[in-house]
């Protein structure tokens, strides 16, 4: 008789990473969960080892790198315009903005930005603010399913799909785009573009007050996120929060304005920030609230965008976007920290040149969902396991950017 | 605050066998520190009224390969009220790979430093918990060390393909 699969046996745990909680480590009334890697609710392949005492949580500790492909040393072998693929699959959901991030670290290098064509500029803040509403569908309707909420899901992924149908006309990809090269574009926006973003965003509109309707302002959704996993701003610089999460606990901090990188000065829109409308600021409510709000402003840039590129910077038949694409892109000898605002918060490159090669000697991502994360167990900390779930969801991290 | 005023007032405050140097060709502007006094800079970088750095953005490790023989860590810090960055660089011998941990002024350098720990083999002194973050426990080595070579089977794995 062959024994049952799932008999404890201290052996099937042999190759699995050790935990950092040992059992003779507990009190007699804790209990070691292990939820994940494979749990729907950690959104990817976070392992968590969640010490209970009863329903509540006492502690918790993130296993991560499941996923994890060393970015930073492919990209020790690979010329600059070759990395934006892997800056790509990082952050998955938002490849867009990342490219956004790391193209302007190079052009910086290069000492080009300055001579980036306008209707490029507004064409790269365009794609990055339809990703960055793709990226709050998901994290939105995600966050709703974790928490028991069917429908918005799947209203959000629709719409989503729209946005991802618009960015494949323009490059060809779905999610992994490669649109935006260092000093200019791929290609430029296929002819027929503007009128069809236009379209969406007129279709777009009343749907995000029905997101908000159906979701935010729900009651049951209220209930279970409101006064769950407060971020005290303190603590949440501390931790070097960025995004929504650290808007949502009431700070004014969004890199778009403070830096005012790209058109974005050219651009109104307003920053949303938690004020614990319906609990306590910083709650995973607020940060929800922000994320919503976000895609309201996120629709009033792309008008925007959409108004200078039909009329002030309209397409021509000059127009080259790869103009101003170096032949040979070697930046002098130098460090450079470059940021800028992602869906998740400051996505950061710490790049290193030495001056004698395409290849950067040093690029470090600083991945936002990476930071944000190491905050979950000072807020789970008391909470109930079903609380965690809603802390996590709040949180909107993507594993490929936590492990790289 | 200026780049050149913020020097100064470094200078001033700690000398020059601390403050080693400055670089202003990095962007943002970069100072130079001594590795045996960081966690006394950065907490009077995080705490002092006219700098008042309360975020550390990043934190790097590098490594400068074994013909020059050192390792560097650098940090990125932003200071939200006066909107300023700053660079500090430190430089560390490839024989003693070990720095002070800053996770007691920022809390965020905890998983940064482990990052570090873990792909270069810099080990932070006085970290609450320094273990492999990334990489699984039994794995040899840290790749992002330019003379890495990956171990040949792991767990019975290939490793090279």
């Amino acid at each position: 008789m062959s024994t049952v699969q799932y008999d404890s046996d201290p052996k099937n745990l042999a190759l699995s990473e050790p935990t950092k909680y040992k059992p003779e480590q507990l009190k007699t009334e804790e209990m070691l969960i292990n939820i994940g890697p494979q749990h729907p609710s950690t959104h990817g392949v976070l392992r968590l080892e969640v010490i209970t005492d009863g329903e509540v949580v006492v502690d918790v500790v993130p296993h991560m790198g499941y996923l994890h492909r060393c970015f930073e040393k492919h990209a020790e072998a690979l010329p600059y315009n070759q990395i934006i693929p892997y800056v790509d699959r990082m952050d998955y959901v938002a490849a867009m903005n990342s490219e956004h991030a790391y193209v302007m670290g190079v052009e910086r290098m290069l000492g080009i930005q300055e001579q980036i064509p306008k209707r490029v500029e507004y064409i790269r803040v365009l794609v990055a603010e339809l990703n960055r509403l793709a990226s709050h569908f998901v994290a939105l309707g995600t966050y709703g399913m974790d928490i028991g909420a069917f429908t918005p899901f799947l209203w959000m992924m629709r719409d989503r799909e729209h946005i991802q149908r618009l960015l494949e006309w323009t490059c060809g990809a779905r999610m992994l785009y490669n649109y935006i090269w260092i000093g200019g574009l791929f290609y430029d926006l296929p002819v027929g573009f503007e009128e069809r973003c236009t379209d969406f965003v007129n279709y777009l509109k009343p749907k995000l007050k029905e997101l908000e309707d159906l979701l935010i302002s729900n009651k049951i959704f209220v209930d279970r996120t409101a006064n769950v996993g407060v971020l005290p701003l303190e603590l949440a610089i501390n931790y070097g929060i960025t995004g929504p999460m650290l808007r949502g606990s009431g700070l004014k901090f969004d890199l778009r304005r403070v830096d005012g990188y790209s058109v974005y000065p050219e651009l109104e829109f307003e920053v949303p920030i938690g004020t614990g409308e319906m609990g306590t600021t910083g709650d995973c409510w607020d940060r929800s609230w922000v994320r919503a709000q976000e895609c309201f402003q996120s629709v009033n840039i792309i008008e925007q965008c959409l108004k200078q590129l039909t009329i002030d910077h309209r397409r021509t038949r000059e127009f080259d976007p790869r103009e101003m694409v170096p032949k040979k892109i070697r930046p002098k000898a130098q460090d450079l920290y470059v940021r800028a605002e992602n869906p998740k918060g400051e996505l950061g490159f710490f790049f290193r040149a030495d001056g004698r090669s395409d290849i950067p000697f040093r690029c470090k991502a600083r991945a936002c969902s990476f930071v944000n994360l190491s905050v979950l167990p000072e807020i789970a900390k008391g909470h109930l396991i079903g609380d965690l779930i809603a802390i996590i969801g709040s949180i909107d991290f993507v594993l490929g950017e936590v492990d790289r | 605050m200026t780049f050149e005023e913020l020097y100064a007032y470094l200078l001033q405050k700690f000398g020059e066998e601390v403050i080693t140097g400055q670089d202003e060709q990095s962007s943002p502007k970069a100072i130079l520190v001594d590795s045996a006094t960081i966690v006394e800079i950065l907490s009077f970088l995080h705490e002092d009224e006219h700098l008042y750095f309360d975020m550390l953005s990043c934190l790097t490790g590098l490594d400068n390969g074994p013909e020059v023989g050192t390792m560097e860590v650098i940090y990125n810090l932003y200071s939200i009220p006066y909107d300023q960055s700053l660079m500090v660089k430190v430089t560390l011998p490839q024989d003693k790979l070990e720095i002070e941990s800053v996770s007691s002024i920022w809390q965020t350098a905890e998983w940064h430093e482990r990052e570090v720990f873990d792909l270069l083999g810099i080990s932070f002194l006085n970290h609450p918990d320094l273990r492999r973050i990334l990489l699984p426990n039994d794995w040899e080595g840290h790749p992002l060390r330019k003379d890495y070579q990956e171990q040949e089977y792991y767990h019975g794995i290939k490793v090279k393909y």
